[in-house]
């Protein structure tokens, strides 16, 4: 039994009609709810429930406040390899783009890592493009000895592997996974990851449980929003979350929200998530898993990213370079997304500070 | 009369207990920490940072307050028991509250991990003040293993929800021979006044301060309820009728058979 199996029973669901058919008596009665099932969370997905956005923004507020406090954790991505084996058709780094690629040298990862040190980050994210020949286990467990010099919590999104290769990772010093799904609809995953590993949706879907019993201390999933309508995908998306907290209570699981952002190549997101939408998807989730983690990145703008931060965002990142090497050498090449959120370390923290919030810095002590 | 609590030989006047999580800044903490009068301050060494130099949380504890590292962020007790080494590697003191929690749902914490962690830091020397579910048999496990004190929780972490587990919070109480601290759950000074009366040793309080509108008059709204709930304790209340005096007595055919 693996969270393929629950999505085979709800794959099928006639989403379109099960929204259209929500009406704000439905919303209401689950705004009146204490705990919210997964039926209650599709409810608040609907196109009914945009009508109570501000109440279901109070609540959501409040519910974060209780369970996280008037802080918000800081991390930063680290950009490693940008080899890439896949043809995926949102993303840059796609096989068949041409550009140089390029894979830090221990020597290389060490200057990033004293440059996001110097910022004052102590969580950070490893980043490869899908590798297993530049990003195997053995460059990430030599990368390891020098990153965890300079920090106290690494986590990586890297290719989806094996649960003895996590394993090897979590002996060393890696507590957490990222691993988005990109899309939960299997035909388009089919139709937009054209050639690669990648293209495997199931070996993809039960990647974080693979973590989860390797030792992972968190987990974080995700749907790009955009490949196909985001209701649905948010909804799977919350199903996947609550299927990994049930079954793995020892570990912290957290979603992100990303949209496409402007790539290289010519792809056209199928739906667009209006910012609207993404706050409602944001509000539903935080209503339905009070305690699970929402991720922000600087995909998004300043303006928008400051409004987003009392709603239930519980981690930030800041000043991100997705390029490979792109902290230490302004001039270094290609990066995976653009990104709308230059400000600085220094400046996010003033933000939340201003906006009555703790930066935290560091939340986790490698043992 | 002097009423104070000892731990670990160390005796205390106050008997709120602060945790210093969820709070908006340092600056703000130090301030709840100062007005609560509170002695013994629990920090989650997963949030130390020494190297930092404005950021280092234990710059905003006043000296002259008990630090009580705590385990948070431990699954098992092997992980329990290396964050509590390190936490005393690092200057913290020989105090530790162990939180074993291997459900990040509900956040409640595991015992049986927690009495094994706790046989080999007491062995080590550590006063070792464990964060529990209450259930005497466990709260016996603890305190042979060495627990210092007991920490059952009255709600499950971060509720606000009152002492939910009274009943068996009480037979800890009255049952126990080492102090009994309730921990979590606790949304209202009026709530912290009755886990006092009950007999509670202690309380300790985080969310209800740190996320309060006004954390600073809440801290000092805390310490008079826990000071008002240990002399109503320490005055002996008087005894609560279960059931109401019937006006229908049920034996008064045997004065009339007389």
């Amino acid at each position: 039994m693996s969270f393929y199996d629950v999505y085979l029973t709800l794959k099928d669901i006639p989403f379109r009609n099960r929204f259209k058919n929500i009406t704000s008596k439905d919303v209401k009665h689950v705004l009146k709810k204490g705990r919210l099932t997964i039926e209650d969370y599709l409810i608040l997905l609907s196109p009914a429930a945009e009508n109570f956005l501000e109440e279901m923004a109070q609540r959501a507020h409040h519910l974060t406040v209780q369970h996280f406090g008037k802080t918000m954790q800081l991390y930063m991505p680290l950009y490693l390899s940008d080899y890439c084996v896949n043809v995926c058709s949102y993303c840059s780094f796609s096989f068949t783009n041409p550009f140089p690629r390029r894979c830090l040298t221990l020597e290389e990862i060490q200057k990033e890592a004293q440059v996001i040190a110097d910022m004052g980050i102590k969580h950070i994210i490893l980043l490869t493009g899908e590798s297993r020949l530049h990003s195997s286990v053995e460059y990430l467990k030599e990368s390891l000895t020098v990153l965890k010099q300079y920090f106290s919590s690494i986590a990586i999104e890297i290719q989806p592997l094996d649960e003895n290769d996590y394993k090897e990772l979590v002996d060393d010093g890696i507590d957490g996974l990222t691993v988005y799904q990109e899309v939960y609809n299997e035909d388009i995953y089919r139709e937009i990851h054209k050639k690669g590993p990648k293209r495997n949706f199931r070996y993809r879907l039960e990647t974080p449980e693979r973590g989860a019993e390797a030792g992972m201390r968190s987990l974080n999933v995700g749907a790009l929003l955009g490949l196909d309508d985001w209701r649905k995908e948010c909804f799977l998306t919350g199903a996947h979350a609550s299927y990994l907290q049930d079954k793995y209570l020892e570990t912290e699981v957290g979603v992100s929200f990303p949209r496409i952002r402007p790539h290289a190549g010519s792809f056209q997101p199928k739906d667009h998530v209006t910012d609207k939408n993404l706050v409602q998807a944001i509000l539903a989730f935080r209503l339905f898993l009070p305690r699970a983690g929402i991720n922000l990145s600087t995909r998004e703008t300043a303006e928008f990213r400051e409004k987003l931060i009392p709603l239930g965002v519980t981690k930030m990142s800041a000043d991100s370079s997705t390029v490979v090497g792109g902290y230490s050498d302004p001039h270094a090449t290609q990066s995976q997304f653009e990104i709308s959120d230059d400000r600085s370390v220094e400046e996010i923290k003033v933000l939340l500070k201003h906006k009555g919030y703790q930066p935290v810095i560091k939340d986790w002590q490698m043992l | 009369m002097k009423d104070t609590l000892v731990i670990g030989g160390e005796e205390f006047t106050s008997r709120l207990f602060v945790g210093t999580g969820k709070f908006a800044n340092h600056q703000q903490m130090e301030e709840v920490l100062e007005k609560s009068n509170t002695e013994v301050v629990t920090v989650a060494l997963r949030r130390v940072d020494i190297e930092a130099k404005e950021e280092n949380i234990l710059n905003n504890i006043p000296a002259n307050m008990k630090l009580m590292p705590n385990t948070s962020g431990a699954r098992n007790a092997d992980e329990a028991v290396r964050i509590a080494r390190l936490a005393k590697a690092i200057g913290m003191g020989n105090w530790v509250k162990i939180e074993v929690i291997s459900d990040h749902k509900y956040l409640l914490p595991d015992n049986e991990e927690t009495v094994r962690a706790i046989e080999v830091l007491a062995r080590e020397g550590f006063v070792v003040l464990p964060y529990m579910n209450p259930d005497l048999m466990a709260a016996k496990r603890m305190r042979d293993a060495g627990a210092a004190a007991i920490m059952p929780l009255g709600a499950p972490i971060g509720s606000n929800k009152g002492i939910r587990m009274k009943e068996m919070i009480q037979i800890l109480i009255d049952e126990m021979d080492v102090p009994i601290v309730v921990d979590a759950g606790i949304g209202k000074p009026s709530e912290a006044a009755v886990a006092m009366e009950m007999g509670a040793a202690a309380v300790l309080v985080n969310t209800a301060i740190a996320t309060a509108n006004d954390p600073v008059q809440m801290a000092v709204a805390f310490d008079l309820a826990v000071k008002s709930g240990r002399i109503g304790y320490l005055s002996g209340l008087g005894p609560v009728s279960e059931i109401a005096k019937a006006s229908s007595p049920l034996t008064g055919f045997l004065e009339e058979f007389k």
